[in-house]
């Protein structure tokens, strides 16, 4: 009886493993590792992408992508758990400094000068935003994967119809089109407020007010950037009066409030991405303010996507700026294949594949793609990304982030949904908080 | 050796073990006895239980952050302690639970001791209606969330539109989940409209329990019907209306998927209840130290008011 179940199991065996080697060769030699990233268009570009690294190592790919709202709990529970479940993560920026101070990223200055893989090939706002902790410093955590920043999108059809632009040039003594400073979009958004499109009532503008993660401070961030709002003092780090509160970020927090008052949907107290996306696919809105890395998926949108649908960077006010977005990748310190995992970024790094991925619907920060003169027509939205990119700021990527995110987030809703308090006193307690913080921290100003 | 003998012999050797155990558990005493059958639930009481107790009351003391075991842990007394019950937004917090306590266990009492007052009435069809009424109950705080986040849209929310048609007024202006004046009460419908089936069930065994010869005894005396409620029913229904009141005030104090789900504590901080607080310091800002602190003095407040409620509650059920 043990000799036939021996030779049955063997027999099941040999049929299970020459299954496995029909379907997945990479799988048979055991070499398969995960990568982690969020539930979003660019992902399934990924994987499409990815497919190329497989034929070309053997190495099978395995994904886990979780949707938004859930994704930075998620991983960061991983991360802090010392989970071996990803052995790649696109993680976001502000997470950098935290996971090269808690070693759980992979430095990679050595295996970058090993493969000859130079920073230099990347665009420097992305290097310092995705890749260095500290800032400005050649301390990489991460290769710059998806570049992103806030942008905005605008139903080019509503513009263009006759009528519109009539009453709009009436009101205003201007055409209509793509704004090029917040007053503009106020106005812009303002007109389209209760307006009557094709028999149903349309709205100006979906902003980010999103309460419980960061959509809020995502969104405010475009408005108090361009009004003078600095984090710090450039000359003495986390010195922030005057600076964070200063009287231009004051007018920044109220220019936004009163966007938000005057002309977004009704019931738009707690939007973020996916709500933004909603709004303006539903045809609710005339603007939309959101992350670049969802504009190729607009644009292929049969309702409100190709030829209705226009693309503009974040306005200016006293000066110009925009909240970046995006992620590097980088290995995960307690992965158990950091070698195939290297490998993946080492083929990722290559300028074919930088191209493909530009083309499959993610965002390339590397030169090479950005900075061919063909870049700027290669899709509706690549000139605007292009500008976008080269006036991108970031929120603190201290170790402390969080904490110092969900300070703002209550200041910022406090005063722009709820009606508490005046801007002044927000971004005032705010400085409180923060300084709060870093002394927590240890950190002298 | 085939199968059969192989069976055959396990059965034997199970016939020899049997009686060896069985003397084994004969020779103990009832004290012996009783421990090992109550030793497996304490052990896994302890396990699941008291030790993270004991060791969130040890980390409420130190700075331990979960997301950076790096750095070493340092003794910090009683400064987490003094932090929460000096900072403003936590005492607001506590206002706002309070708030939502409060009026909760209100509308839930009145409305399901209501409910089991016309229910405990015999008519065509209450088993029927009692099933409907407490259907909300048995639905997921999930789904209930999504639900009625749906149904309180401005602008395709029917909530808004049978305001409107009772009102006159337009369906979208008014933001039930988005307005500060509107939004505490928009989770206390919602509350409301979830517990109040479970409020009436235990309220409908309270009036169960009532002997019926006490109300022919009224009837004898010729009381009236709201006598014999004044008299009768409520006194003697009180023991369960009071313990309801326990359950869904403790419940409600710890409230914090429906909250999350309709408003996520906003808009600003107005709904933003204690544990939307402790659960922001605990996973978003990862201080875990702190927020075992505020973990224990929320657990050291409920315990207390319940310990002083079911003190009453004793007193009322003796007399």
């Amino acid at each position: 009886m043990k000799n036939t179940l021996k030779a049955l199991l063997a027999a099941g065996g040999v049929a299970a493993l020459s299954i496995g080697t029909a379907t997945t060769p990479a799988h048979a030699q055991g070499k398969t590792i995960t990568l982690c990233w969020a539930a979003w268009d660019p992902a399934n570009a990924l994987v499409e992408l990815s497919k190329d690294f497989t034929a070309k190592t053997g190495i099978g790919m395995k994904f886990e992508f979780v949707p938004w709202p859930n994704y930075a709990d998620r991983f960061l529970n991983e991360l802090n758990s010392r989970g071996s479940l990803c052995d790649l993560i696109i993680g976001d920026s502000q997470w950098i400094g935290g996971a090269a101070e808690n070693g759980q990223y992979v430095k990679l200055n050595d295996f970058f000068k090993k493969e000859g893989i130079s920073m230099d090939d990347y665009m420097p706002a992305t290097v310092v935003g995705y890749s260095q902790w500290p800032k400005n410093t050649p301390n990489y955590w991460a290769l710059p994967a998806m570049g992103d920043a806030v942008g905005w999108t605008y139903r080019k059809d509503w513009f263009a119809r006759p009528e519109v632009q009539k009453d709009f040039k009436a009101k205003y003594g201007r055409d209509l089109a793509a704004p090029k400073t917040l007053d503009e979009l106020r106005d812009i958004a303002q007109f389209f407020q209760g307006r009557d499109i094709d028999g149903k009532k349309v709205y100006g503008a979906s902003i980010y007010t999103e309460r419980g993660s960061e959509g809020i401070t995502m969104g405010v961030s475009n408005y108090l950037y361009d009004y003078g709002f600095k984090y710090q003092d450039p000359n003495k780090p986390y010195a922030m009066d005057g600076f964070v509160n200063s009287p231009g970020a004051v007018k920044g927090l109220e220019a936004y409030k009163e966007l938000y008052k005057c002309c977004t949907p009704p019931g738009a107290s707690n939007s973020y991405m996916s709500e933004g996306l909603d709004a303006f696919k539903s045809g609710q809105v005339a603007l939309q303010m959101n992350f670049f890395a969802f504009f190729p998926g607009l644009y292929k949108d049969p309702n409100v996507g190709g030829d209705k649908i226009g693309f503009f960077s974040n306005p200016a006010a006293t000066t110009q700026a925009t909240q970046l977005g995006g992620q590097g990748i980088s290995v995960v310190s307690y992965s158990k294949n950091q070698g195939e995992a290297l490998q993946y970024i080492k083929w990722f790094s290559g300028g074919d594949v930088q191209k493909k991925w530009w083309a499959l619907g993610g965002y390339s920060c590397a030169k090479s793609v950005l900075n061919d003169p063909s870049f700027p027509d290669s899709a509706p939205f690549a000139k605007e990304f292009l500008k976008s990119m080269g006036m991108v700021v970031d929120f603190w990527a201290e170790p402390s982030y969080a904490q110092l995110l969900q300070a703002e987030q209550k200041r910022v809703h406090d005063y722009v949904v709820a009606d508490k308090g005046t801007a002044q006193e927000a971004l005032d307690s705010l400085v409180k908080d923060w300084k709060a913080i870093f002394k927590e921290e240890g950190k002298k100003f | 050796m085939n199968d059969l003998s192989v069976s055959s012999q396990i059965a034997y050797q199970a016939a020899r073990m049997q009686p060896r155990v069985v003397r084994r558990i004969r020779g103990l005493s009832d004290k012996a006895l009783a421990w090992l059958f109550i030793t497996p639930t304490i052990v896994l009481l302890l396990a699941i239980n008291i030790f993270p107790l004991i060791w969130t009351i040890y980390l409420s003391f130190t700075n331990y952050r979960a997301n950076r075991p790096n750095v070493p842990m340092r003794w910090m007394g009683i400064d987490w302690y003094q932090s929460i019950l000096t900072d403003p937004d936590i005492w607001s917090a506590m206002q706002v639970t309070a708030h939502f306590v409060l009026w909760t266990v209100v509308i839930e009492t009145v409305l399901g001791f209501g409910l089991a007052f016309l229910i405990d009435k015999k008519f065509r069809g209450h088993g029927a209606w009692t099933t409907i009424i407490l259907l909300p109950m048995m639905l997921s705080p999930a789904v209930v969330g999504n639900f009625w986040t749906f149904l309180y849209q401005p602008q395709i929310g029917l909530f808004n539109y049978v305001v409107a048609f009772c009102t006159g007024s337009a369906a979208s202006s008014f933001q039930m989940l988005g307005d500060v004046r509107l939004s505490p009460w928009a989770i206390v419908i919602v509350d409301a409209w979830m517990w109040t089936p479970y409020v009436m069930l235990i309220c409908l065994a309270g009036l169960r329990s009532i002997p019926d010869y006490i109300y022919e005894a009224a009837e004898v005396d010729r009381a009236s019907k709201w006598r014999q409620f004044w008299s009768i029913t409520l006194p003697m229904a009180l023991p369960f209306i009071m313990l309801a009141v326990l359950f869904r005030g403790i419940e409600n104090f710890k409230m914090f998927d429906m909250v999350n789900l309709l408003t996520g504590g906003g808009p600003g901080s107005t709904t933003e209840v204690a544990s939307i607080t402790l659960k922001r310091a605990a996973f978003e800002s990862w201080r875990t130290g702190y927020s075992s602190a505020f973990a224990i003095i929320l657990f050291v407040t409920v315990f207390g008011l319940a310990n002083i409620y079911v003190k009453a509650l004793n007193r009322v059920k003796s007399r």
